[in-house]
């Protein structure tokens, strides 16, 4: 008989078949859980405080006090949460020890999606009998319309985390499209419980920015304040009404701050757009950046200071103008392996 | 005529009044914005902030080298000198009228921020007072004498002192321009020695020592001492009036960016040129005045933001000029900026279609900060 003794590395590869992702047991994740706690009451001690009442917050903030760390990525950073939230939900097994499956739908190979897609095509056909019945008794049919505008369906995504198995687009659309079925129906609020664990309310109130009202000083002078800043500058304004057009920076002139013309032109901006120029005097303090930078971080407080005397339609222009966004531009970083953010070192053939 | 004037310039038309402008039909603006005054004797209040016209022939008499760069520029295109009357001239003018020209002379040093038109009014003093029939001894600009100096040589007159004599021919030449018949009458006091060969005798006319002076390149700087000697002396006796004029009198008092031939600095009292203009300077004569500018534009060593006589003249000059009548120069009043605008649209030297708008000239002179300097700059891509 011949032993093979020495075997390759692609035979011995072979034997280890490809498997998905770890799979954790039960046990696991509930030893998980105890050394959590465990780990709690410990890091509760260590700071000093009450292990019974020490909270998630508190956690975050003990471990971020224990292991600083400046990795700009908030996922990449030292973490202590509960193993519910770190180790995702997984199937436990579909069947049991004799090899039968506990679903009947298993052999469907989406039991989940077809089991939900069956339970929601009950429910319908139960609203429909009971509209039947309504419309035999002569009832009249509940008009309560639902508030659709406020509310959306649950995402792809999220339908995959709740069915914990992947859903593909088409079916997800199918599921979709049924809800919307059921939810058209004017009896549809008795089955309202199981629609909404299938909608999200979105929240209706954008963010609306409030424009502050004038403020009066000692004088009676009605003035109102703003905040600017671009790429390093920040810098605040008051404008003044009733004024002659006079601007200082810091204490100085603009025309001793600000001897280019580039710079008193984007000073000059809000003012003219509104055709205020000679109405208001404006005064400053502006640090950080270059010339042209504090000279845009003007601008922009100028102009949120003067949302206050200004109408709203001006300042929907404004914003349109471009006069309120914040200019995102900072300066890239160096990249290694290049000269410069872009640039690359120069090239030689050889 | 003034009451068919435009609706646009109603604060210029408040303070004016019917003496100021007797011109016949002249167009409406113009009416406002100029002067047919050419007298500066007979220039006041009421014309303040108006534009008055100087004759073409009479500004290459009067100013052979004293006009600002930009507004010999400006004279060319436009084919007209056009002077605002302004209130810090009009003040020297008050002052220079009621003057007492017995007492020793006084001196007015003008000062302001830069390009706010310090030079010119040096120049409208100038031209009243050359109308007046006064001798004007104009220095342009004292920096020039100061700095970028290709040739020094020794002085053959002191052994200590350092000649320009590139510096002293331009200046004797511009000088004879301006004063031709002054130079006829009045004549020297003493025998002069120009070298070894040449002697000018008492009594003989000053342009024949200004005319030694340019033929003789080498002793221009002598001859410059000479004349200034000579007329100090005489304005003493009240023959006639003088004015000295100097622009940029910081120069005199500061350093200078000369240097020996062995590199050591050379300090202003060395230059024969600026001894000599310091000696004029300083008030032990009488019979006329002293007006002078400080400049910080041709200033060596010193920061762009100084601009009062304290921080531009320094200790030493600050003390050798003491007393004096210091004249602020502000920049454009509101009227004085209307004027200014309107010439230039009246001129159609504003091409720009917006900016004959309100609004336009609510950005000129936003973007200008009234600064007369800035606007004349920005007015000209327009």
């Amino acid at each position: 008989t011949l032993r093979l003794i020495c075997t390759t590395t692609p035979v011995q590869r072979k034997n280890v078949g490809a498997s998905g992702p770890e799979k954790y047991t039960e046990a696991f994740i509930k030893k998980q859980i105890e050394e959590f706690n465990l780990g709690k009451r410990h890091l509760a001690n260590m700071m000093g405080e009450d292990p019974e009442t020490f909270t998630q917050e508190d956690i975050d903030r003990a471990i971020a006090y224990l292991f600083p760390s400046g990795l700009f990525d908030k996922q990449a950073r030292p973490v202590m949460k509960h193993p519910t939230e770190i180790f995702p939900e997984q199937r436990k097994i579909q069947w049991g020890e004799d090899g039968r499956p506990f679903n009947f739908l298993f052999y469907t190979g989406k039991q989940s999606y077809y089991s939900l897609m069956h339970e929601t095509y009950e429910k319908l056909l139960s609203v429909q009998k009971h509209q039947d019945q309504l419309i035999a008794q002569d009832l009249p049919l509940q008009k309560e319309k639902r508030n659709l505008a406020g509310s959306r369906w649950l995402t792809k995504i999220e339908l995959e985390e709740m069915l914990l198995e992947k859903v593909s687009d088409d079916d997800y659309s199918r599921f979709i499209k049924l809800l919307q079925k059921l939810v058209a129906l004017p009896c549809a609020d008795i089955e309202e419980n199981y629609i909404q664990k299938f909608s999200k309310e979105v929240p209706v109130q954008l963010q609306k920015v409030v424009i502050e009202p004038l403020q009066h000083d000692e004088r009676g002078v009605a003035f109102s304040t703003g905040e600017g800043k671009r790429k390093t500058a920040r810098a605040t304004a008051v404008v003044y009404d009733n004024g002659t057009g006079k601007i200082t920076v810091n204490g100085v002139d603009i025309l001793h701050y600000f001897p280019v013309l580039q710079d008193r032109e984007q000073l000059l901006f809000p003012f003219q757009f509104l055709g205020r120029i000679g109405k208001h005097d404006m005064v400053c303090t502006v640090s950080g950046g270059g010339r042209s930078a504090q000279a845009g971080a003007i601008r922009l407080a100028s102009a949120k200071a003067l949302r206050s005397f200004v109408t709203e339609k001006e300042v929907e222009f404004m914003r349109q103008a471009g006069l309120l966004t914040v200019d995102p531009r900072v300066k890239e970083r160096k990249k290694p392996g290049q000269e410069g953010p872009r640039r690359k070192f120069t090239w030689k053939k050889r | 005529q003034l009451d068919r004037g435009c609706a646009l310039h109603t604060a210029a038309r408040g303070g004016l009044s019917s003496v100021s402008s007797q011109d016949v039909p002249a167009q409406r603006p113009r009416a406002i914005f100029h002067t047919s005054e050419n007298d500066p004797a007979k220039h006041t209040e009421q014309h303040e902030g108006r534009l008055y016209n100087i004759p073409l022939e009479e500004v290459k008499a009067v100013f052979p080298h004293g006009l600002p760069h930009r507004f010999q520029q400006q004279i060319q295109t436009f084919n007209e000198a056009r002077v605002m009357v302004r209130k810090p001239a009009l003040e020297i003018l008050a002052y220079l009228k009621g003057s007492n020209f017995a007492h020793p002379a006084v001196r007015y040093v003008i000062y302001g921020e830069r390009g706010t038109g310090k030079t010119m009014t040096l120049c409208h003093v100038v031209h009243y007072c050359s109308r007046q029939g006064w001798l004007v001894l104009h220095v342009p600009d004292a920096h020039l004498w100061v700095k970028n100096c290709k040739e020094l040589f020794q002085s053959s007159y002191n052994k200590d002192r350092l000649d320009q004599p590139l510096q002293a021919s331009v200046w004797l030449k511009n000088f004879k321009t301006s004063n031709e018949r002054f130079l006829q009458e009045i004549k020297t006091q003493k025998k002069y020695m120009w070298g070894k060969r040449e002697i000018t005798e008492e009594g003989r006319p000053l342009r024949e020592v200004v005319e030694q002076g340019l033929a003789r390149v080498r002793s221009a700087t002598d001859a410059v001492g000479v004349v200034l000697r000579e007329i100090k002396q005489q304005s003493h006796r009240g023959s006639f009036r003088l004015l000295v004029a100097v622009d940029g009198v910081n120069a005199l008092w500061g350093r200078t960016t000369l240097s020996k031939e062995d590199k050591s600095p050379v300090s202003p009292e060395e230059l024969t040129l600026v001894h000599n203009l310091r000696k004029m300077v300083t008030n032990d004569w009488s019979g006329g005045a002293i007006v002078t500018t400080l400049s910080q534009t041709g200033s060596l060593f010193k920061p762009s933001s100084a601009y009062t006589p304290q921080e531009l003249l320094g200790k030493e000059g600050f003390d050798a000029l003491d007393p004096f009548v210091p004249i602020p120069v502000p920049n454009y009043s509101p009227r004085e900026f209307e004027s200014c605008y309107g010439y230039y649209l009246e001129r159609k030297w504003l091409q720009h279609e917006k900016a004959h708008t309100e609004d336009g000239k609510a950005e000129l002179q936003f973007l200008s900060g009234s600064n007369p300097r800035q606007l004349d700059r920005l007015a000209g891509p327009l």
